[in-house]
């Protein structure tokens, strides 16, 4: 078999895919997952996170191993600049999944990546999280998503394909989205 | 009381389909909860016309006749429509006759009724697609000073409060009514969720000729990806107005109806958009020229004109205070669902919609839905669905009465 006879995939297991969608159908019990993630403060606004179990599927799951991340603000914030920053982090996990849409859906369209980049855009006034103005809001004012995506298709398949990937995804409904977060405290 | 079928529901699907049965010489009763045509008759507003041109508006045996076959019928003249229908074939129709139940009964059914029991070894539901609002659950977070309607009692927009509007929904209900009430003189924000975009005409002719031509209209239930979620996308943003005017958010920002994203949520007075705006409209131009590509090809040759991209306001607002005094009236334009409350059978799913497939009611025997949207074909979804799907359903049941070896003429 040459390469270009070989099925179009991305590398994604397209079977896993359609199983799992037959059977969350089948019982929706399976689809309801819980994310978790632990930090520790490390000095100053160093912080150390960690993911490694998650449940779904009907029982516990895990991480083939723990992962970490230091997360800091940069010097300029008089801080040590031991990772990235919380904010910064949001972009990672927007283009995390925006890029796993985009090579899903592909798969499934049968169009073949040959290489899918983008550059992110958080902005945001200071002035909120320093509580100079209350009138400002903490967080984003707007995120700006630029993809470069080279793959055997239209630009107008391409284009649908992009905006497939944002409506079946968790991050950018989570930003796009009010969501309730409820906080406690215990010494 | 027993006969061969009971059809529930005297509108355009549940007279259309009495009239197949009689072809074939099926004994049947269509059991009506009000008058004929009671849903548009009750539970429409006057200006509301339908989406296709009058040609297109037919049953069986019962072709367009008028004289404006270009024209979009309004609701009353539809229900007139319908009522004539009624008449012509003959139908054996009994008006307020409410269904209280459904349920099992011998190897068939048990139809309640205020007016006493029938029973049947078949079963037609043809009430409709739209028999209850599909409003979501914080809407009671509306605020007491602003007013809160649905589509099912709005009647004009002078009956509306004096004052701004914020219209939820972006299908043919939201866009119409978009467009009626901004020209009021109310201030329109319309909330806009996922959207069918559609030009009035392409290439000079309507739509839903080229649909029609081009065999869009025609193609089936199990040809269609995914159909359900086609099932369940809202109709297309277009209006049957006679001067032929678009209503897609284009013409509405033209208008200054001000757009925002879909409502996400109602709390401390303030409502909240989704920041999706430019991607729900990204997905709706896709679709569209997904089909503008298809009519051309069936053409064989390209379009010289096409609609531009969805124009975007600059920074969508993604929050409304709905307690300042600004927005006097909430629209629910959310679209609509069935009610199947009467309904004992387990035949729904966790969502309450009717497992069927292509209007064959799945899981028991001798149960068929008619009138709702794809059903069996594109088309299913307008009115004149309902003479091909009718065709199909009548010989299914023809076929069901045979293997029974039930006397098709049942004594009354």
């Amino acid at each position: 078999m040459t390469l270009t006879d070989a099925p179009v995939d991305n590398g994604i297991n397209l079977q896993a895919l359609m199983d799992a969608r037959g059977a969350l159908g089948d019982d929706p019990t399976l689809g309801h997952f819980v994310w978790r993630a632990s930090s520790r403060w490390e000095n100053g606004t160093h912080s150390f996170s960690t993911v490694e179990k998650f449940s779904g599927l009907g029982g516990e799951q895990s991480h083939r191993t723990p992962f970490g991340y230091d997360i800091d603000h940069p010097e300029c914030f008089a801080s040590e600049d031991h990772g990235a920053t919380p904010v910064e982090l949001i972009l990672v996990g927007l283009a995390g999944c925006l890029t796993a849409g985009i090579a899903s859906v592909a798969a499934m369209r049968g169009i073949r990546l040959r290489s899918v980049t983008a550059t992110l855009e958080g902005d945001m006034d200071l002035a909120g999280v320093l509580g100079i103005d209350p009138g400002v809001r903490n967080g984003f004012h707007s995120v700006a998503v630029h993809y470069k995506v080279d793959a055997d298709a239209t630009a107008e398949d391409v284009e649908a394909l992009v905006a497939q990937a944002q409506k079946r995804s968790a991050v950018y409904d989570v930003i796009a989205n009010p969501t309730n977060v409820v906080v406690d405290v215990n010494r | 009381m027993r006969t061969a079928t009971v059809i529930i529901g005297a509108g355009h699907a549940g007279l259309a389909m009495s009239c197949r049965l009689a072809e074939l010489g099926i004994d049947h009763v269509v059991l009506e909860r009000g008058e004929v045509a009671n849903s548009w008759r009750t539970e429409r507003w006057p200006s509301l016309r339908l989406l296709t041109p009058n040609w297109q508006t037919k049953l069986p045996s019962f072709p367009y006749d008028g004289a404006d076959p270009d024209g979009f019928m309004s609701a009353g003249a539809l229900a007139g429509l319908i009522r004539r229908y009624a008449g012509a074939i003959g139908a054996p129709v009994r008006t307020h006759t409410t269904v209280r139940a459904v349920g099992f009964h011998d190897d068939g059914y048990a139809v309640t009724t205020e007016q006493g029991t029938w029973t049947a070894p078949t079963v037609v539901v043809a009430t409709g697609a739209c028999n209850l609002p599909n409003v979501p659950p914080y809407a009671d977070a509306v605020p007491a000073s602003v007013s809160s309607i649905t589509p099912m009692d709005y009647r004009g927009a002078d009956d509306l409060p004096e004052g701004a509007a914020l219209i939820v929904g972006a299908g043919a209900t939201a866009v119409q009514l978009a467009d009626e009430i901004h020209r009021s003189g109310r201030a329109v924000t319309l909330s806009v969720g996922e959207h069918v975009r559609l030009p009035r005409t392409y290439r000079g002719c309507d739509i839903f000729s080229w649909m029609e031509s081009a065999g869009v209209l025609d193609e089936r239930f199990d040809e269609v990806d995914d159909i359900v979620r086609a099932r369940h996308v809202s109709s297309p943003q277009l209006l049957g107005s006679p001067d032929g005017r678009a209503v897609d958010l284009d013409a509405l920002t033209d208008l200054g109806v001000r757009l925002v994203g879909r409502l996400a949520g109602i709390a401390d007075g303030r409502a909240r958009f989704s920041g999706s705006l430019a991607n729900v409209c990204a997905l709706a131009d896709l679709k569209m020229h997904r089909l503008l590509n298809r009519l051309d090809e069936w053409a064989g040759s390209a379009g010289q004109e096409r609609p531009e991209r969805t124009r975007l306001p600059r920074d969508p607002a993604l929050e409304l205070d709905l307690t300042n005094g600004e927005i006097h009236t909430v629209v629910w334009a959310t679209g609509f669902r069935p009610d199947y409350s009467w309904l004992d059978l387990p035949v729904l799913d966790r969502c309450g919609r009717i497992r069927h497939d292509g209007g064959v009611v799945t899981g028991v025997r001798g149960l068929y839905v008619l009138g709702l949207p794809l059903l069996r074909r594109r088309r299913s979804t307008f009115i004149s669905g309902a003479v091909s799907d009718t065709r199909d359903i009548a010989s299914l049941i023809w076929r069901d009465l045979s293997r029974r070896d039930c006397a098709l003429t049942a004594v009354r």
